[in-house]
């Protein structure tokens, strides 16, 4: 053989080469297969890869030796330039470019698959830095291992790369020396960044001038290096990304990335975190930086304040403008100060800024702090397991959001680089005025939101009351302006209470929180209509013609008390409805039994029966009752329930229940009021205020209780029919405020009446 | 889609932090215009000085139309202000819209302000709240 003497940089290649090409591992024989894939990579005609192996002396042997390799691949570059092929052009040609391989990617990535073991196992090289098992570097290491040890002292690059600082640590080298294997192979380069990096420790005091030179070695973004990987198998250099790079070392990076990244990317991909690979915290970084962290926070688990963090950072003598850039990308929940993981990614990309590395645009995941709501030690209760590493941050984040100051003090120290690939991106949210709404909507999404039942309710009700407003404006165009206000009131108020009921409802029966979320129902449809008709065809009518109702309200309409309190549910439906049903037993009855139908009257809305379902609402229930009772001392009510027990009888609250559920839109508002007299009869007797006035409401939460059952499964389902449910509720709220009119009125007629009649009794006495 | 033209962010000195327009207009009217609305603004808030205690509002609505473009603000509690110019030629714009666009405004400028680094009172040159602006003016253009 031909004595081959080989450049430095051809000597790597060359190696590097080989030991791809080795896919025996015996270090002295390429595979035939894979060398001539190689050959065939180089773009040469067959003919000239024959007579390079020829020239070689591969045919002879039968196999590629090493220097055989070289020897060929000396040939390729020859033959690549243009060159004639001759073995005495081996040593004679001068400043021969290496050989390029151009790759498919399916070629690519086959050669990755046999890499793998071939990488794996080039003991050798390994281990010169601590590395996290599974990297990169093991084929890279060749060089880089040749390289460290003289890191101090070569600089034959003629790069714009400062004086390389002894390195006083090696650890922290390993993302940047893979990220150098990877981008240069010519050896000052990978020579200069493991110094570089590996002088950086010291924090901060050293010149490192050599972040101007690293700029072109270094891509401007994490991710840009691995695909390169896979894209770099051309004969173009990428010039753009290594701007700064020598030309020649510049295409030799290139041509040496594409066999090197062919092992890389494989590596990259078993490791399932190809993209921040480079930005991968090793322990030994990563303890130097929690070393660093205690010195301005003793504790691991507080945050450093932004003010210490300015101090610490501006030593590193970066651009107040970078420092503000990493600082953006660091500080993950924008709080303004740095938790551990935090700092530890602030701290790594301040190296890999000195080191000159370009600053990514966004964090890369590995920097990423672990959205995880471990307070072990603080020992605030949060629900732990939340977060973890696999929660997604929309979860995470209401649950959170109140809590957030909490959620960085609980960083715990982890070892990133095991937890890349489940890195949670946490969405931060803000305790800002302006993030409420955001927060509500991200409430809603999640629906996870027991605790803030009334929180997004809030903002809401305004909005609500503005559409209750315009839906009871809209509703009663024959109300008056009064009903249409007092209406509004009762809408309005309603919404409290109907949240409350709903979640009420939904503890109860399990329904997800979005039906809470559902606090702005749609309009009433028309029933009030509906009621309204029939109030004036029938009871109205038939109430106010017998009685000399000068005072009476017109049938039909409806006069909103504005005083009306606001309430909701059963006991306001059912005591209109009363009145409407009831038919004939007006006022002699009403007058006459009003008194006792004022004990009697909590009967009325009553649902003792429905008591079973009585959810947690006697207070409201209590002024309900109150209310309905007032209501009902009008004879109408009277006779409404007795006309109304003779109906439904058999109907109990369940009946009552499934029955006012599902004929939601007209018909509900009768059905539960005729029901729910029904049952008054039947209790008046019992005369209790806390069951009736638990029973009405129960009356309407009862169909909500039902609900789940039948509905358990569609929550859609059970969304609606609490919209629907909502809807009667404003509607018999509605029509309690008509009746407490009437009731006024009658009360007025009954004062006036009573009164002549103490005229006329004097002349009875006598 | 509506456009907007320009935005622009003022310190409670009425000095700009941020200028950002849109290139094919006439920057240097839409300076002025932005400029001449500071004194609306001022207006605005001057009148509930006052009434402090109660929760001023934060988005100023519309300051002032012209036949070519409208002008909106919004300022903050510590009296930063956000002016944005609209084109008028597209009426679909509504305020909620303008609202949101306000709200990411203040959310970026918090986010600026949480930066130790920043210096309240310099020029923004927060890559994040660049990337956030060209969005808006992106999706409105």
């Amino acid at each position: 053989m031909e004595s081959l003497t080989l450049t430095d940089v051809e000597q790597k290649y060359y190696s590097d080469l080989f030991i791809y090409c080795d896919v025996d591992n015996t270090k002295k024989v390429a595979s035939n297969g894979k060398v001539l894939d190689l050959f065939r990579a180089a773009q040469l005609s067959n003919d000239v890869v024959l007579q390079i192996t020829e020239l070689c002396g591969a045919t002879r042997l039968g196999h590629f030796g090493r220097s055989q390799f070289y020897i060929a691949l000396k040939l390729i570059a020859i033959a690549q330039s243009g060159l004639p092929l001759r073995v005495e052009s081996l040593n004679s040609v001068k400043d021969l470019p290496l050989p390029r391989f151009v790759v498919g990617k399916n070629e690519q990535e086959a050669r990755h698959a046999a890499m793998y073991p071939d990488t794996e196992n080039q003991g050798p090289y390994t281990s010169v830095i601590p590395r996290p098992p599974g990297r990169v570097q093991t084929k890279k290491v060749s060089t880089h291992e040749v390289i460290q040890p003289c890191v101090p002292t070569v600089e034959p690059q003629p790069d714009t790369t400062s004086p390389v600082v002894s390195p006083h640590q090696s650890p922290p080298t390993s993302p940047h020396a893979w990220r150098k294997h990877k981008r240069q192979a010519s050896g000052g380069a990978v020579e200069r960044q493991p110094a570089v990096a590996g002088a950086s420790w010291p924090p901060f005091r050293e010149a490192q001038s050599g972040p101007v030179a690293g700029d072109g070695l270094w891509s401007a973004h994490s991710p840009p290096p691995v695909q390169e990987s896979w894209v770099s198998f051309t004969d173009t250099p990428p010039s753009s990304t290594l701007p700064a790079m020598h030309p020649s070392s510049a295409q030799e990076s290139t041509t040496v990335r594409t066999v090197a990244s062919a092992a890389t990317t494989n590596e990259i991909q078993r490791q399932a975190s190809g993209y921040d690979d480079p930005w991968k915290i090793t322990d030994e970084q990563r303890q130097y930086y929690v070393n660093q962290f205690k010195t301005i926070q003793p504790d691991l688990t507080g945050f450093i304040p932004g003010s210490a963090a300015k101090e610490f950072f501006t030593k590193s003598k970066l651009p107040i403008l970078e420092l503000s850039h990493i600082w953006e990308l660091s500080d993950f929940d924008k709080d303004g100060a740095l938790t551990l993981d935090e700092f530890c990614a602030a701290f790594h990309l301040v190296v890999a800024r000195k080191n000159g590395y370009d600053l990514p645009e966004k964090l890369p995941e590995s920097l990423m702090p672990k959205l995880i709501d471990l307070d072990d030690s603080a020992g605030v209760p949060e629900p732990a397991p939340e977060v973890g590493f696999s929660g997604s941050p929309v979860e995470v984040t209401p649950n959170k959001s109140p809590s957030m100051p909490s959620l960085n003090q609980t960083w715990p120290e982890l070892n990133q680089s095991n937890e890349d690939t489940a890195i949670v991106h946490p969405v931060p949210i803000r305790m800002t005025p302006s993030k409420i709404h955001m927060q509500e909507m991200e409430l809603k999404r999640t629906g996870s939101d027991h605790a803030h039942p009334t929180s997004p309710l809030m903002p809401k009700q305004p909005e609500l009351s503005e559409e209750k407003k315009l839906a009871a404006t809209i509703k009663f165009p024959v109300t008056t302006v009064g009903d249409g206000y007092s209406s509004s009131d009762s809408f309005t108020s309603d919404q409290e209470p109907i949240s409350s009921a709903v979640t009420r409802q939904r503890s109860h029966s399990g329904t997800s929180p979005e039906g809470l979320k559902v606090v702005a129902p749609p309009p009433p449809p028309p029933r009030p209509h509906a009621s309204h008709s029939r109030s004036s065809s029938l009871d109205m009518n038939r109430n106010f013609a017998a009685v000399p109702a000068g005072t009476q309200q017109q049938a039909g309409v409806v006069a909103f008390p504005p005083a009306v309190p606001p309430r909701p549910l059963a006991t306001q439906t059912s005591v209109p409805h009363g009145h409407r049903s009831v038919d004939g037993d007006s006022l002699p009855t009403h007058t006459s039994t009003s008194p006792q139908q004022i004990p009697e009257q909590p009967n009325f809305a009553d649902f003792s029966q429905f008591q079973a379902f009585a959810v947690e609402k006697p207070p409201e229930d209590g002024d309900k009752q109150q209310e309905s009772v007032q209501v009902e001392k009008t004879a109408d009510a009277a006779g409404a329930m007795r006309a109304v027990m003779s109906e439904t009888q058999p109907e109990q609250t369940t009946a009552t229940v499934n029955s006012a559920k599902g004929s939601t839109p007209l018909a509900p508002p009768p059905k539960p009021v005729r029901r729910r007299l029904k049952s008054e009869d039947e209790l008046r007797p019992e005369m209790e205020d806390h069951p009736q006035k638990s029973g009405l409401v129960a009356t309407v939460l009862a169909t909500q209780p039902s609900i789940p059952r039948s509905v358990g499964k569609d929550k859609k389902a059970i969304q609606a029919s609490i919209r629907r449910n909502k809807e009667t509720n404003t509607v018999l709220a509605r029509l309690n405020s008509e009746l407490q009119q009437q009731l006024k009125d009658l009360l007025e007629e009954r004062i006036s009446l009573e009164v002549q009649l103490e005229q006329l009794r004097p002349f009875s006495h006598l | 889609m509506y456009v907007i033209i320009c935005m622009h962010c003022f310190c409670p000195q009425n000095y700009p932090l941020y200028i950002r327009s849109v290139p094919s207009q006439s920057e240097l009217k839409f300076h002025y215009t932005v400029h001449t609305s500071l004194d609306v603004v001022e207006e605005k808030i001057s009148t509930v000085g006052k009434a402090m205690a109660e929760q001023r509002e934060l988005y100023l609505g519309l300051l002032y139309p012209t036949e070519d473009y409208k002008v909106y603000g919004y300022v903050t509690n510590s009296k930063v202000k956000f002016v944005i110019v609209v084109d008028s030629s597209n009426t679909s714009l509504r305020d909620n819209e303008i609202r949101s666009m306000f709200r990411k405004l203040h959310n970026s400028f918090t986010d600026v302000m949480c930066n130790p680094f920043y210096n309240p009172g310099d020029p923004i040159q927060s890559k994040a709240f660049d990337s956030m602006v060209s969005a808006m003016m992106v999706q409105s253009s």
